[in-house]
């Protein structure tokens, strides 16, 4: 049969058709040019927010709107923004309100994920207070201002118990869902290989509940944002500094709509601005590496 | 229902079995009471020895080799292994966190390899399966018959005296599978290991194995074995290989119709 005549240069021959198949079979990926990640990815955005601001002019210049206390114009707003950043107060209020933001945050990561991990691997604790925690998701953390306030006071304390309790259910929950969809694969995996107990959490379960924690952490920020604004606007009170919770609602007892403005759009762009340059870079890269970012 | 998974063995049965699985049973409970999926198998795996366990969908084939692995309890009986075995699944089961060399990296680390050492034998087991420049490459990079070998390379890290095989190739096209197969064949007789080959494919079992061992299905029985003395180096085309492969394919067959009769 065949197979005699290749005994002799069999090796050589095995190793020479894995070198071919590993070539047709390997996948070449370069880098998107420059030109068009512009075109796809910065250029539509910008076309939107310019849309968005056209209309808003249009809705003043053609007095389809004509009271400028209910609409101001673009370019109102715009004088605010410059007068604030030109009296040195700009950075203030973003620094009151995002060092508060983030420090909370660190602390909500550091009783979410163990209280997650608690919550995915222990029977009895998952039993116990695993649809509490997914309830707290849906209840809006301005609910919590109020007793926060009662207990704590009006100080920052309050601030950071509010952004606690929004916050920690969300990195929790995104912590267990990760846990629960790790592939039973990894882990049999794994224990064949001898990860068991605390090592198999180590060095298979959180690695691979990576993505879900990143997700969950990413949501965990923006309740973070949200609750602080929330405790932000209902307490306001001069000794705590000027935040852009207590912008907007300065603006608001002055009856000044363009500070409203100012303050809105503050509070949308930082919590933009947060989550494009830390998490959003933080899950591309988590998701990149293993493969599951599909590129679009 | 006595249970001993010898681990590391040092006794001389340790030495005359890679693993010996006698008079095993194992039922899970079901709507219609207990259901029987295997039903007292005992099988010997001689030290590097390549056994291939072929069955139809039912035999129970993947169960045992988890029982074997120790991922699983038998309801009966008693496995032996020499040591931990490693397995292989039909997917890699390389951990996607870890690059290439990383996820072999792992499976030394976990056997206790110091760390100054890890680096040099993962890029060993690399070259033994023939990916040299993979060391740095994420599992997605790889191609199925690179993670494979990948996967490969990383159950040999083990350095276990058995290897355990659950169909690792049954998800690859044809061209690669078959060299594969000539790349297992020239690992296991490299290594000297004992490897259990779980298969449904009639070719493949005779084409790898010393021994071919045919279970029934529900509930899985050793119905036959066959030894396999065609020498290497074998081709899925082989004269040989093909008339075996029908023998035992008749025999596959009547397994199979005997379940349509009743």
């Amino acid at each position: 049969m065949a197979s005699t005549d290749t005994t002799a240069k069999d090796g050589s021959d095995l190793a020479g058709l894995e070198a071919g198949l590993d070539a047709l079979e390997t996948v070449q990926t370069g880098r998107r040019p420059l030109r068009q990640t512009l075109v796809e990815k910065v250029l539509p955005p910008v076309v939107a927010v310019a849309l968005v601001l056209g209309v808003w002019q249009a809705l003043v210049s053609f007095r389809i709107v004509d009271d400028p206390t209910k609409l101001p114009s673009p370019g109102a707003v715009w004088d605010v923004v410059r007068q604030a950043w030109l009296q040195g107060e700009l950075l203030g209020y973003i620094w009151t309100s995002v060092s508060r933001g983030l420090l909370g945050f660190f602390f909500a990561l550091l009783i979410g994920t163990p209280l997650g991990l608690l919550v995915a691997r222990v029977k009895f604790v998952r039993a116990a207070i695993g649809p509490i925690l997914s309830g707290l998701q849906s209840l809006p953390s301005v609910a919590w201002v109020p007793p926060a306030v009662i207990w704590l006071g009006l100080n920052n304390q309050m601030m950071y118990a509010v952004i606690l309790l929004g916050a920690v259910p969300s990195i929790a929950n995104g912590l267990v869902s990760g846990v629960d969809q790790v592939p039973p694969l990894f882990l049999r995996a794994g224990r064949t290989l001898g990860a068991t107990g605390l090592k198999g959490t180590w060095h298979i379960v959180l690695p691979a509940a990576l993505p879900g924690y990143v997700a969950g952490l990413k949501q965990g920020w923006a309740f973070s944002w949200r609750s602080l604004m929330a405790a932000e606007i209902i307490a306001s009170f001069p000794d705590l500094g000027v935040g852009l919770g207590q912008l907007l609602e300065n603006g608001r007892n002055a009856s000044d709509m363009a500070m409203v403005f100012e303050a809105i759009l503050l509070i949308l762009t930082v919590g933009i601005a947060i989550d494009l340059l830390i998490f959003s870079p933080l899950e591309r890269w988590v998701l990149r590496s293993r493969g599951l970012l599909v590129k679009g | 229902m006595a249970t001993t998974l010898a681990k590391a063995a040092d006794g001389t049965e340790a030495a005359t079995h890679a693993a010996r699985i006698e008079h095993v049973s194992k039922w899970y409970p079901g709507p219609a009471g207990q259901q029987l999926v295997l039903d007292d198998i005992s099988l010997d795996v001689a030290p590097g020895e390549f056994v291939t366990l072929l069955g139809a969908s039912g035999c129970g084939k993947s169960t045992l080799l988890n029982l074997v692995a120790g991922l699983d309890r038998p309801s009966g009986g008693t496995i032996t292994t020499d040591g931990r075995p490693a397995l292989m699944f039909q997917e890699h089961a390389l951990f996607p966190w870890l690059t290439a060399g990383k996820n072999i990296e792992l499976a030394l680390k976990l056997r206790g390899v110091a760390k100054g050492e890890r680096r040099g034998r993962a890029e060993e087991l690399l070259e033994l399966v023939r990916l040299k420049g993979a060391y740095g490459k994420r599992v997605h990079e790889l191609s199925g018959g690179m993670r494979q070998r990948v996967a490969m390379a990383r159950a040999l890290a083990q350095e276990s005296k058995l290897l355990l095989m659950d169909e690792p190739f049954a998800a690859l096209d044809a061209i690669t599978r078959d060299v594969l197969h000539d790349e297992l064949t020239r690992i296991w007789r490299e290594t000297q290991l004992s490897v259990l080959f779980v298969t449904h494919n009639v070719r493949e079992a005779v084409r790898l194995a010393q021994r071919v061992v045919l279970l029934s299905s529900r509930p899985g029985r050793v119905a036959r074995q066959w030894t396999v003395d065609i020498p290497h180096p074998r081709r899925i085309e082989d004269t040989a290989v093909a008339e075996l492969s029908v023998e035992i394919t008749e025999q596959l067959r009547g397994e199979i119709r005997r379940h349509g009769q009743h």
